[in-house]
Parts: C-alpha cells; structure tokens; sequence
C-alpha cells in the first residue's frame, strides 16, 4: 500500500445476483485497481452500466466487494471513517420538500461537522454554490443545475479529505457544467482527491488521471493526454458545406473502416480504426480532401471501446415512409408566440418557430429554461396561457385523437411500464396508437429488429441498462411512423457509443422527410440540428443554424470558436442585460 | 464525530419532513377522529328500537293491551296493520325486521285459561336482529303475563331465579367494552402507516445512499427517525382517549401513567412493524398496501375486540398470539372500566415491548451498512 495514497484498490471484483425474472447475473467489476493521491482529480469514465457507481460504491463502503483490497486513508474499506468522505450518490440524495439550509445542515450535522464550525462552513458552502438568495427555497424546486451543486456542497459539508462524486455533471447544461466544475476545484483543499465518475468526455479533458471502465473492466489509467493518444494518426476532418454535412458523416460511419464521427464547427470529424485506413472519399460537392488531425480525449475513449461493430444505414428510418421535399409545404411545427404561466412565474415567454418537414430543430438552454415547457405545450400536454401551436396542421391542445396520429413524442424520464417486458410494453404502445393484428405485430417485429431489442424482449423493462431503454422509448416513440417527432433530452445520461447510434438513427429520420423537434445539453448533439433555438430564462435568445448562433455569440463578445462557447456567451450577454434593466 | 449530533439531525429533519408534509398530521389528527367516530357509533352490539308490525286480529281488550305494551317496550318501533299482507311486503323491503300476529279469540282463550300462541315471523335473512327480537317478544310476554296474572291475584313465586349484576358494566352497554378495541384498532391502523412509509420513500429518493454514506450507526438512524412517529403516535391515542371520555361517555378509572406506559408499549410495537415493512419492501406502495393488511386486518378480527378469543377454535387462537393489539385490549379495558391493574399492565407491556425490540432489531438487520 502506497505511503499517503487516498485511495489504493487492487483486483477489485463484484458480482451482482440476476435482480429479477430471466436478468442474468452481472459481473459489475473485475480485477480493477488504482490509486489516488491528495490534491488529484481522477475521472472515472465509461459507458452506462460499466460498473462506475458500483465502483465509487465500494469506496464508500456502501458495497463490499467480493474479491481484491480496497484500501481508504491506508486503512482496510471495513474501518472506514464515514466523516472523511464525502460522497454525492448520483441521485444527489437530496430532500426535495425541504429548504436548501435544512438540506445542508442536516448533512453537516450528519458528517459530524462540530457546532462551532457550521455557521461559518456552511455560509462559505452558500457563498461558493450561489445558493445564499435560495436559502428557503425547497429543494425540488431548484433548477437541475443548482440542484447538482447543492447536492455537492451536502457531500463536501465537512470538508472531507476525500470526495467521491457519481455523474455530477448528468443531464445539466454546458454552463452549469462549468460552474459545477469550478464548484469542485473551488471545494477541494491542496490535499484534497476527488473522483469524478462521468459519462461525458468533456468532462475527462479536467481531470488529471482518467480511469476508463468499460464491462467492469479497467480499460486505461493515466494521463487524459495518454488516452487522446491512442487515436494517434487516425483523426481526420475536412471542411463540408452545411446542406451536405449530415449526409457525409453518416455515410462515412457506415464505413467499415470509422469507428466514431461528429461534426465540428464547419467540419466534418472522424475517428478511424486502423492509422493504415483513409478516410472515404468524398462525393460531389462534399468539399476538399482530409487533413489529418491531433486526437481528443473522445476519439481515444471511441477507439479504446471500439466494438468492431460498424453502423448501419439506419433501418428504423427505413420504416418511415418517404415524405417527398416540397419547398411550398407548410411548416410542420408551428410555435407562435407560445407563453406559459404559473401564478406569477412566468415559465415560456413568447417564444416562436418552425420546423419544416425533414428538418432537425435543437432547443437548447440551461436547466428550467423553459424548453420542456415549451415541448408539451406544443404536444398538447400544457395549455399556452398565450399564443399557439401547431404540429402537422393542427393545435394539440384540442385536435382529436387522429391529429395525434402523426405525432411521436419521447419523454425525457422513461414513461414506459417498468414492471412490464420490453414485449407486454411495445404490444401496449401498438395498441394506444390504433395498430392490431398483423399490423401491431409487424410494426413490433420492425422495431425490435431495427433498435435491437430481441435480447431483452421477455425483460422487464425496469431492469434494463439506461442505453436500452432509451432504445425501448425511441421504438414505442416511432413505431406508428409519425410525421413529426418530439424528442426531450433522448440521450441524457447514456454513453458516447449510444448517442452516435441514436443520431445516427433521427438525422436519417429526418431525411425521410420527418420534422424532428430535440432537446439536447451536447453541443456535439447541437451540431447535428439544422437549426437552433436558444431559450434562457423563458425567452428565446439566439435563432438560427450553428453557424449563425456562433456568429452572434461573436457580435455580442470575443467568444471561443466553438458552439459550447456561444452557448455560454450569449446567455451571458443576457444576464448582463437583465442586471442593467433592473440597475 | 458526534453520534449525538447526527441522531438530532436526522430527528430534525424528520420533523422538518412531517411539517412539510399535511397528510402526515392528518393521518395523526384526522383519521383517530374520523376512525373513532366511525367504529363507536357503527359498531354496536345492542340492539335498540327495531321496526315491528303488529297485526291483532282479535282486537279484544286483552290484545289492545299487548300491542300498548309491545308500543311502550324500548327494543319495538311499532307499526300496526289489519293484516298480515302489507307487512310480508314492508318485511321484504327491509322496512320492518319482524312482525307479531295476535290470534282471534286471543283474549277469549286466556279468559278461559287456555290461551292460544302469538305468532312471531322474523327475517332469517338478519340472523342476529330475528334472534334479539324473537327473545325480546319472549321476554316482553313473560312480563306481560306475569303482570295480568298478577293483577287478577294469581301471581306465584317464579321457583328459581338469577340476580344478575353486570360489574364494571352496569348498563351491559357494549359501547364500554368496543370503544377500548377501537382505540386499539385505529392505533395499529396508524401507527404502522405512519412508519410505513418513512424508510421506503427514503430508498425510493436515492436519500437513503446519502445517509448510509455519512459516519451514522444504523441503529441511532432507527431510532432517530423512528422517535418523531412515536411521538406523534401518542398525540394519535390522546385523540382516541379524548374521544372515548368526551364523546363516548367512557369512565376513566385507571390513572395516566398506566395509559401512557401501554400506549408506549403498543406504538413500539406497531411503529416497529411498519418501520420493518418499510425497510423490506424498499417500496413505498407495496409497503402502504402490506402495512394496511397487517395492521388492520388481524388487529380487527383477532385482538378480541369483535370476537372473543376464548370462543375461536384452538389454531386460530394460537395465531392471535402474534396480533400485538391482543395484548392491548384488555389493559386499555382495564385502564378505562376497572382502574390499574398492574398484574394484567405489567405482562401485556411487556410483550408488547418484546415486539417492538424483534423488530428495531430485524429493522437494522434489513437495512444493513450496504446499499446494494
């Protein structure tokens, strides 16, 4: 055992029992080690289900391992001083009813923080979260954000030498996502580690170690530069015109030879398999040749969880029938000047677009921005309070159940029967939007085929990885092949490999002439839209295509190059000028 | 670190919890009041007056006579008819629960020494109330008779007869013996309702990782969100008792001491059944469902507070054994009717106490250290 070491497991290994009817038992981790020394951030990144909660877990002696030496403060996980960590579960553990002060006392008293210490702790705890105006305000009604450093600042309340946090970067915005991560260094003393588990790669990029799981495995310890380097010399990228862009990149991951591919300010970006392979060659009017590019922490994460597997051309957009462009057709999502209030609190105001058949529409904004508001009013699950929406033809909020017909709508939490199997599940969905016999049955042979599902069809679905059943929703979702698809959040939480395969899917979608409407936190996942909304405090502030939003991000700030960038400035152009309204 | 401290907090935020939370103080205040009400006037095994017809077809001075004397009896709302015809319908409409045929030459016959029966139809369908008024119609004309015999000067001494003295009850009203039950009934209701949820909805919210995480021994965690239920399941029996003194008319004869070393004994119990349903469901609807069942169900049909257990055959009194209410009835009838009995307090609270122990004990066995 190192000398001062925070943190020192060798072989680590546990084995969960099958948790229900027909689930197998899951080998969560095996023969994993590492070590963290004070004053160190290290990442664990991986895949959904690759065992990261299971992992931080153990360090927290809340799972006890079946195999290998975990070793806490020098001393055996078995006597560990619960009031040295702090730990964030990924649930955050808050209570919702209670008031921010309460949340933060309870847990300040629960780490043993003596009386004497906590006035002044737990007002430089408010003071470093911004939470000091919402002392009062219950928990459950802080914005996701908010809500992620709150439940940061209850583990770290005792100032803990050691702080393990699980995803908490999950399902917030790119810019909460940095003051969480200024959050974090701001709690952490010189001596202090920390562990950070995250699905999201931009998150790595901080940390000065990374420790990749993947099956319960560890794939890679070291440097997040050493990572990046194993896609040494097979990065490529090459400047594609906006029209064609989409079409490039999804026909250069059906390549035997891609393994992972985005889109990149202007560029089209690809991660291949082999330094031997070259990039496809590109068709008519595609843009110039491939210029080879230095690697990213995520190419290198693509290339170390590389499959073998190679994406097809998407056979759920194959399903949909194909929607012939027509520039003279009517807008197939209609926002005009929706508004929606709670009492006093104005949740949408006056926001409005529309999406055109085959087109991709972002929404993007911070957490309780107003997005998801803005999304069920327009399906017809919240009246307006002002304004109207359209989709196909027709207002939702009143429309019969036929107009509905043509919309499909995916929910951010998964709404589908977790006590039911993937089967019983899609059998209810055919049957709520009108298929039976034949019909039904077709229509779920297609959708088990094409997301495959076979693998999980007598599960119920509660018990399925989070990738799987965001596949389950996207198939409940479009099986009745609609016209216009809603889509809030779809790839929240799941992992890198997942959200390539889901974009994969609604971009080609799209193409059938399908309006797609999203939601997304990933400016990667942003690049992929046509066009973009920027909503922030209930008001639509940026419109346009990418390119365009950078372009204003630009006019209002020297912003960075980069989509993430504008996102941050133009919201903090608008804060500025909300400040100086009421000055 | 402060075990101290932490137990506090953790009490804290279970009365922050319960503030926040209305139905938790309607379950306390609301539900005793309503439940009470409900099993004190509903349940009743007296019987008062029950819709009579009466049919005289001897219309003679000595059957005006019995039907006057049925229209003064307390336990007869009379309605009278020339035959028997509207009253089988009014029967069969659930208007009238029995009906009494007076013979003709029913005043003749007993002029003449050989008198002739009445006839008494009753609704078999109503087992209890046919029984009660068949035996009340019996009783009324042995009075009846007795007195016409004596008013002629032929009474004679009956040859043997019972003095009976009802102690602790002296008016038999039923009321003094349920009342006591249902304070036991509606306290078990509550109690393992109360605590039912608690640790459940702790698991569901993932706040559970969050405790298990910080230096808290599992058991002071019981014991810190168990003891704001106790207290609020003593303020659930003071509205009970209030009830039974105030609205039920019940005596108090024992003192409070004893009342609360009983209740305490019971909540143990019951707030430990719930709060081990709680922590084995892991599942907040399971556990509401399975704690109405185990608290309610037996605590009504086994405790001896409908049916007494000495008439039950010999399992099921085994079983009434386990039903913690059992051992709550007869102190709290005590405590009301009789005063302090310290001999039937003393064991009861006991093993009521003896519960409560197995469970907190299963309870931190089945929450553990771990999560997983």
């Amino acid at each position: 055992m190192a000398g001062n070491a925070l943190l020192d497991l060798d072989g680590v290994g546990k084995r969960f029992a099958s948790p229900g009817r027909g689930a197998p038992a899951m080998q969560a981790l095996q023969g994993v080690g590492f070590v963290l020394e004070p004053g160190r951030i290290m990442g664990l990144i991986g895949p959904d289900a690759a065992g990261k909660t299971t992992l931080l877990r153990i360090c927290a002696g809340l799972v006890v391992p079946d195999a290998g030496e975990v070793a806490v403060f020098g001393d055996s996980v078995a006597r560990l001083d619960r009031s040295r960590i702090g730990y964030m579960p990924q649930s955050g553990a808050l209570y919702a009813e209670l008031s921010v002060l309460q949340n933060l006392t309870l847990y300040a008293r629960l780490r043993g923080l003596s009386r004497e210490l906590w006035d002044e702790r737990i007002a430089h705890l408010l003071d470093l979260t911004g939470l000091a105006p919402f002392t009062r305000r219950a928990a459950g009604r802080l914005s996701g954000g908010m809500r992620q450093k709150l439940a940061m600042a209850c583990a770290v309340a005792a100032a803990p030498p050691l702080i393990l946090l699980d995803e908490p970067s999950v399902g917030v915005d790119p810019l909460s996502r940095r003051e969480i991560w200024q959050l974090a260094r701001d709690l952490a003393g010189p001596e202090t580690g920390i562990v950070w588990a995250t699905s999201i790669l931009d998150d790595a990029e901080q940390c000065d170690d990374v420790l990749v799981l993947h099956e319960g495995r560890r794939e890679y310890f070291g440097a997040p530069a050493g990572l990046a380097e194993f896609a040494a010399g097979r990065c490529w990228s090459t400047p594609v015109p906006a029209e064609n862009r989409r079409r490039v990149l999804r026909a250069a991951l059906e390549q035997p030879t891609t393994i992972a591919g985005r889109i990149d300010g202007g560029e089209v970006r690809l991660t291949l398999r082999s330094v031997a392979d070259q990039p496809p060659a590109l068709g008519e009017g595609a843009g110039s040749a491939w210029r080879e590019r230095r690697p990213h922490v995520d190419d290198g994460f693509a290339w170390l969880l590389d499959d073998a597997s190679v994406l097809k051309p998407s056979a759920v957009a194959a399903a949909f029938p194909q929607i012939a462009a027509n520039p003279d057709a009517p807008a197939a999502i209609e926002a005009i000047g929706l508004g929606k209030r709670y009492g006093d609190f104005v949740a949408v105001n006056d926001v409005s677009f529309s999406v055109a058949p085959g087109e991709v529409f972002g929404l993007l904004g911070p957490n309780g921005a107003g997005k998801s508001t803005t999304f069920r009013m327009l399906c017809g699950l919240a009246r307006p309070s002002a304004g109207h929406g359209r989709v196909a033809g027709h207002d939702l909020t009143t429309a019969s159940a036929e107009a509905r017909q043509a919309l499909g709508y995916m929910p951010q939490k998964f709404s589908l029967y977790a006590d039911l199997s993937v089967a019983a599940n899609l059998r209810f969905v055919a049957g709520a939007y009108g298929l039976a016999g034949a019909h039904a049955k077709e229509a779920i042979e297609r959708a088990v085929e094409n997301l495959s599902l076979g693998a999980f069809w007598q599960l119920s679905a509660g018990t399925l990885p989070l990738g799987v059943k965001q596949r389950l929703a996207l198939a409940a979702a479009v099986m009745h092949a609609p016209r216009v698809l809603f889509l809030d959040e779809p790839t929240s939480g799941v992992d890198p490999l997942v959200r390539r395969e889901f974009w994969h899917h609604i971009t080609a979608i799209a193409d059938r002439g399908v309006a797609v409407l999203v939601t997304t936190h990933f400016m990667d996942e942003a690049e992929l839209c046509d066009r973009l909304l920027l909503i922030s405090q209930a008001e639509a502030i940026a419109h346009g295509t990418p390119e365009q939003l950078k372009q204003q991000a630009l006019a209002v700030r020297t912003a960075g190059a980069t989509l993430e960038d504008a996102f941050i400035a133009l919201i903090a152009a608008q804060r500025e000028r909300i400040r100086a309204e009421a000055a | 670190m402060s075990a101290r401290g932490a137990t506090a907090a953790v009490m804290a935020k279970e009365w922050a919890q319960i503030w926040r939370d209305p139905s938790t103080i309607g379950l306390v205040l609301v539900l005793p009041l309503l439940l009470m009400f409900l099993f004190g006037s509903a349940v009743s095994l007296d019987t008062t007056a029950t819709r009579t017809g009466i049919v005289d077809r001897d219309r003679s001075a000595a059957s005006r006579d019995l039907v006057a004397a049925f229209a003064r009896n307390r336990y007869f709302a009379i309605q009278e008819a020339p035959a028997v015809e509207p009253l089988a319908r009014a029967m069969l409409a659930d208007e009238v629960r029995g009906i009494v045929v007076i013979p003709e030459g029913f005043g003749r016959g007993l002029a003449n020494g050989r008198p002739r029966d009445i006839q008494m139809l009753t609704d078999g369908a109503q087992p209890n109330t046919a029984a009660f008024i068949a035996g009340h119609a019996r009783g009324l004309l042995a009075t009846w008779s007795a007195a016409r015999l004596g008013e002629r000067g032929e009474a004679r001494p009956p040859v043997l007869q019972i003095n009976a003295r009802y102690r602790y009850n002296p008016g038999l009203r039923s009321r003094y013996t349920l009342v006591p039950g249902a304070i036991a009934i509606v306290m078990a209701m509550i109690g393992t309702m109360l605590t039912a949820l608690i640790v459940a909805r702790e698991y569901e919210r993932g706040t559970m990782e969050g405790l298990l995480a910080s230096p808290i021994p599992v058991p002071l965690l019981v014991a810190a969100k168990l003891f704001p239920y106790f207290v609020l399941g003593l303020a659930a029996t003071a509205v009970c008792v209030g009830v039974a003194i105030v609205a039920y008319d019940l005596p108090f004869r024992g003192t409070f001491p004893a009342l609360l070393l009983i209740s305490a004994a019971f909540l143990s119990a019951v707030l430990g059944q719930g709060l081990l349903i709680s922590a084995g469901t892991r599942n907040q609807f399971v556990s509401t469902q399975f704690a109405l069942l185990s608290g309610f169900l037996p605590s009504l049909l086994l405790s001896g507070f409908l049916f007494e257990i000495d008439s039950m055959p010999q399992p099921i009194q085994y079983l009434t054994y386990i039903v913690p209410a059992r051992y709550l009835i007869p102190p709290l009838q005590s405590v009301f009717l009789t005063g302090d009995i310290w001999a039937i307090f003393w064991p009861n609270a006991a093993i009521m106490f003896g519960f409560g122990a197995f469970f907190f004990w299963r309870v931190t066995k089945a929450i553990g250290r771990t999560i997983a």
